[in-house]
Order: structure tokens, then C-alpha cells, then sequence
């Protein structure tokens, strides 16, 4: 990456799913409603992501996509783009913090309930040594519990080994919104785009799985175009990623 | 529920920051519009989809014969809102929010009190039957600046409509069918075009057609109806911060270059519209 490169919040933490997989090769385009058959090849337990849901004995399709899987076939997913949030546990999203209550903040993550985010739940947090937010602070934060129909809760901390891992409170910089799709793709690993900004300008980024990116570069109109060439980069496929950001060369560049 | 959505604070101070410098949000120019898309006759006559960047607003227009009010001899125009909550998760149904009630105060304002439409023109017998013109307006979608948008697609829908021809003989009242005679087009005297500003720094810097995020944040706000032919139709600021009389007469110069710029849109959508018909 760029003269100064920093860490990129991004790459820290993965939804489980996306890390290790390849996808097997058909695509398989699934409507809400639709039977699907599960991988014949099961261990034993298979986990249902986002999209599926249990039918009796069968599994039912309940929003429009692409059938996913991993390669083992223990987990099995449909992904679409919209613009709706729905919380599922282990995302990596933003919030705003809209209300301190006792024990809890309130933040929004856009999703239809508000989601709570425990005092205690931050790296090094005590009864005696709590985080300070203020209201309208944003927050990168994992969401540890998602149930239908229930307030979703969020913490800041890598359940696996109690450090922050780059949640936290997030300063300054600038938040837009985006798809779902949009922000999925900027998580993947092999996703182009941001790499190339990089090399160009330096940049700090969090991307949520609720469609919210945060972006900190040293001057604003940096940060607006990294904005830019990001949202337009949602309809480019990633073979001609280089040609999209050169556009951005040189005003990128200007100091 | 999340009701209106809630601005962080690095949002609103990288807003500010970034006017300071000179730059919005959105790359555009302080007196700049976006983008504006007019789409005329998608549902028949009277019918106008409005895309002002990433807000879309549907006008749907209407007509029947009423009875007017003791021994008048006009017409009325409506205007009737609605804020479906696909468009934003602020707007929930059968809720009128303050907004809303803003724009269609604003458009009946703008539309009607500017007599922009002949409502003498809508009269069919004296104190007996006049027309009733009924403009359905739709928020699609909000992305800032819903005022603008609705208020381009009511005149433009106003523009494309026609209504039933009618002959009176004695005391018979006859409406033609569209097929039977030609329908007749509402006779409109000038278009009234709503540009509205944004003020942030308490009125030190001024912006266009501010977005839904820059609204979120502005100090105040400034609204003036204004057609081409340069006649102030209404002004309106309603709080926020005290601008001066220079800014006033410089945002009042502003919106009349951009008036006329709407307007040449809006005739460019209907002689369109007009020889797809043909």
C-alpha cells in the first residue's frame, strides 16, 4: 500500500464464512419460497445463514440470490444484494451511538430494531474503567447475539481472544452509507479496488456489513473521492478495477 | 423502531469541514442541481416520475365534476401527500410527519395561490359544476430535497394532463369520452419552480438543493418559488439561522438562473412526450 501504510480495518476481521471457502462453481440463482436440497455430502450439523430458513424437514428459501455454501458444505447461505439490514450473529457493523442507558448504549445500526451495546463490552473494560462514548459517537462493533424478532446486542471485543481487534470507537473520518452488496464485496479479500486506492493515497476504512463504510484520509476531498470511486465501483467488475481508479489519479494525488 | 435516522457526529463535522473548504458531499458545486430526470405519460395523462438525483417523486393528476362552494364559479385544485415509508425509514404510514405536512403546504402555496392554474377555466355551469383537479403526490424515494422534486412533478404532471372535453346544452351537461372528442389540456398561465437552499455556518455559506444528509445538518433553510419569466411567487424561511437582505436577493438571483434551466427541462419532457403520442 501507500508511503504510510495503515491498518486497515477491514481486513481484521472476516465474517467466519467468507474466510476460508471456495464456492463450488455453479450458481444457483434461488427465489423466496423455493426448496432447496442440502449438499449430500454433510457432516453432520450444517448451519443455515442468512436467507434460508427451517421448514419442517426441509430447508426454505426466504429472499432472492445466489445460493452459497462452503467447501466442507457444514454452512449454507443465499447472498443478494438490498438495502435492508437484517443483523446476523459474527457481522462486523457500524452504529451510532443514539442513547446511553445504565449499563448500555443504544446504537443505531440500521437495522429495524436498535441494537444494545453492553458498557462492559470493550478490551480492558471494568465496573471501575468504562468506555467514555458520547452520543453520537460511531462505533465498530461485532454482533454477538441476533435473534428474530429480538434487540440484537453488540459488543467490541474478538470473543476468541478478548482483545479489541480493531472494534472500537471510530474518530473523525466520515461515514456513507451503501448496499449490502457493496459493502460485502469491499470485504472481500481479493476485491481490487481498494487495494488501488491505496497505492495512490493513504487511507484508513471500516467497512460494516450493514451497508455503512467510514473513511479517514488526511484532507476531505480525499476522502470524497475514495467515496466515490468506492460507490461506483459496486457496478465494475473487478478485471478493469485499475482503469476505474486511474480517473481518480490525479486529483487523488494532489496534496 | 429507528424512526429518523440518526447523524454521528463525524458525519456533521465532515459536512461543515468540508464546506469550509469549499467542497459538498457529493463533488457537486455550492449553486449546483443534480442531476433531474422528467419522465412523462408512464401512467397516461397527467402522470410525471420525477428522479432529482437519487430522489424520486411520482405525480399522479386527477379530475372529476363536483359541486363547487354557494354560487362560485371556480374550479378547485388539491393536492394530496404521501410519504410512503419504503422511501425513508423516517417516514412510517399513516403518520403525517412535520415534513410532510411542509411540502404540501409549500406546493399548494407554490401551485395554487400563485395562480398558476385558471381554476375559473375548470368551471362547467355556474354555482352548479365545476372541475375538481386532484394531484396525487408520491415520495418514492428520499434522498434530501423532496420539495424541489415534488414541486417539478406536480407542474409537470399539471402541464401533461387533459381532461374530458364538455359541451353544455340548456341544462344538459354532456362529458365526451377521450375516444369521442379530444381531451383538452388545463389552461396554466406560467410554471412556478421551487428551488430551495441550505445555510450552514449560521448563513455564511449557502448550498442548492441540499441533500438528505446536508439537511440533516443545515443551520436553516430558504425556499423561493420562482417562475421564468423572473416573478417571485413565495418566499419562505421558516427558522433556523437570520440570513441578510444581500444573501436574500443573491439567493433569489440564484434561483431564477435556475428556474429557467428547470423549466426548458420540463417543456424539453413534454414536446417529448408529445410526439411519442403522435
Amino acid at each position: 500500500m501507500g508511503r504510510k501504510e495503515k491498518p486497515e480495518k477491514s481486513t481484521v476481521m472476516q465474517v467466519d464464512a467468507e474466510e476460508t471457502d471456495d464456492i463450488t462453481p455453479p450458481v444457483v440463482v434461488v427465489l423466496p419460497g423455493e426448496a432447496v436440497q442440502l449438499p449430500s455430502n454433510v457432516s453432520t450439523v450444517v448451519r443455515l445463514g442468512p436467507g434460508l430458513r427451517q421448514d419442517a424437514d426441509g430447508v426454505a428459501v426466504t429472499k432472492a440470490g445466489v445460493l452459497r455454501q462452503t467447501a466442507q458444505g457444514d454452512k449454507v447461505w443465499v447472498e443478494g444484494n438490498q438495502r435492508r439490514y437484517v443483523p446476523q450473529l459474527n457481522e462486523s457493523v457500524l452504529g451510532v451511538v443514539t442513547a446511553k442507558l445504565g449499563e448500555n448504549y443504544r446504537v443505531d445500526i440500521g437495522g429495524p430494531h436498535p441494537a444494545s451495546l453492553g458498557v462492559l463490552a470493550f478490551e480492558g473494560a471494568t465496573k471501575r474503567n468504562r468506555p467514555n462514548l458520547e452520543i453520537g459517537s460511531l462505533v465498530f462493533a461485532r454482533v454477538s447475539l441476533a435473534n428474530k424478532d429480538m434487540e440484537p446486542e453488540l459488543d467490541c471485543i474478538n470473543p476468541t481472544n478478548g482483545k479489541a481487534d480493531g472494534f472500537g470507537e471510530v474518530k473523525g473520518g466520515f461515514m456513507f452509507k451503501c448496499s449490502l452488496g457493496l459493502s460485502r464485496s469491499l470485504l472481500d479479500p481479493s476485491n481490487p479496488f481498494l487495494q488501488h486506492l491505496g497505492n495512490i493515497c493513504p487511507f484508513e476504512t471500516a467497512v460494516g456489513m450493514n451497508g455503512r463504510v467510514w473513511l479517514r484520509s488526511d484532507k476531505a476531498k480525499q476522502t470524497i473521492l475514495i467515496m466515490q470511486a468506492l460507490l461506483e465501483s459496486e457496478t465494475i467488475p473487478y478485471n478493469k478495477a485499475r482503469a476505474h481508479i486511474k480517473k481518480f489519479k490525479t486529483e487523488l494525488g494532489e496534496k | 423502531m429507528s424512526g429518523e435516522q440518526f447523524l454521528s457526529t463525524s458525519e456533521r463535522t465532515f459536512v461543515v469541514n468540508a464546506l469550509r473548504e469549499g467542497i459538498r458531499v457529493d463533488g457537486r458545486g455550492a449553486y449546483e442541481f443534480r442531476g433531474l430526470s422528467i419522465e412523462l405519460g408512464g401512467g397516461g395523462f397527467g402522470s410525471a416520475e420525477v428522479l432529482l438525483g437519487k430522489t424520486r417523486v411520482l405525480a399522479n393528476v386527477s379530475a372529476e365534476v363536483v359541486r363547487p362552494t354557494a354560487n362560485s364559479a371556480e374550479g378547485f385544485v388539491l393536492f394530496n401527500t404521501s410519504f410512503s415509508p419504503m422511501a425513508s425509514p423516517a417516514f412510517e404510514a399513516g403518520r403525517l410527519t412535520e415534513e410532510e405536512v411542509l411540502v404540501s403546504r409549500m406546493l399548494e402555496k407554490a401551485v395554487r395561490r400563485s395562480r398558476a392554474i385558471d381554476t375559473e377555466g375548470l368551471c362547467i355551469v355556474a354555482g352548479e359544476k365545476v372541475w375538481s383537479i386532484r394531484v396525487d403526490i408520491h415520495v418514492l424515494d428520499h434522498e434530501g430535497n423532496i420539495l424541489d422534486c415534488a414541486c417539478i412533478a406536480a407542474i409537470s404532471a399539471l402541464l401533461h394532463f387533459r381532461r374530458p372535453d364538455v359541451t353544455v346544452e340548456g341544462d344538459q351537461v354532456t362529458i365526451h369520452p377521450m375516444d369521442e372528442r379530444n381531451p383538452i389540456p388545463l389552461s396554466i398561465h406560467h410554471i412556478p419552480i421551487c428551488i430551495s437552499f441550505g445555510f450552514f455556518d449560521k448563513g455564511e455559506r449557502v448550498v442548492v438543493d441540499p441533500t438528505h444528509l446536508e439537511e440533516q445538518v443545515q443551520d436553516g433553510d430558504f425556499i423561493v418559488v420562482v417562475n421564468t419569466h423572473r416573478e417571485l411567487c413565495t418566499m419562505s424561511k421558516a427558522g433556523g439561522a437570520g440570513l441578510d437582505v444581500a444573501r436574500i436577493v443573491q439567493c433569489t438571483e440564484v434561483a431564477a438562473a435556475k428556474a429557467a434551466e428547470v423549466t426548458e427541462l420540463i417543456r424539453g419532457a413534454l414536446t417529448k412526450s408529445n410526439e411519442i403520442k403522435k
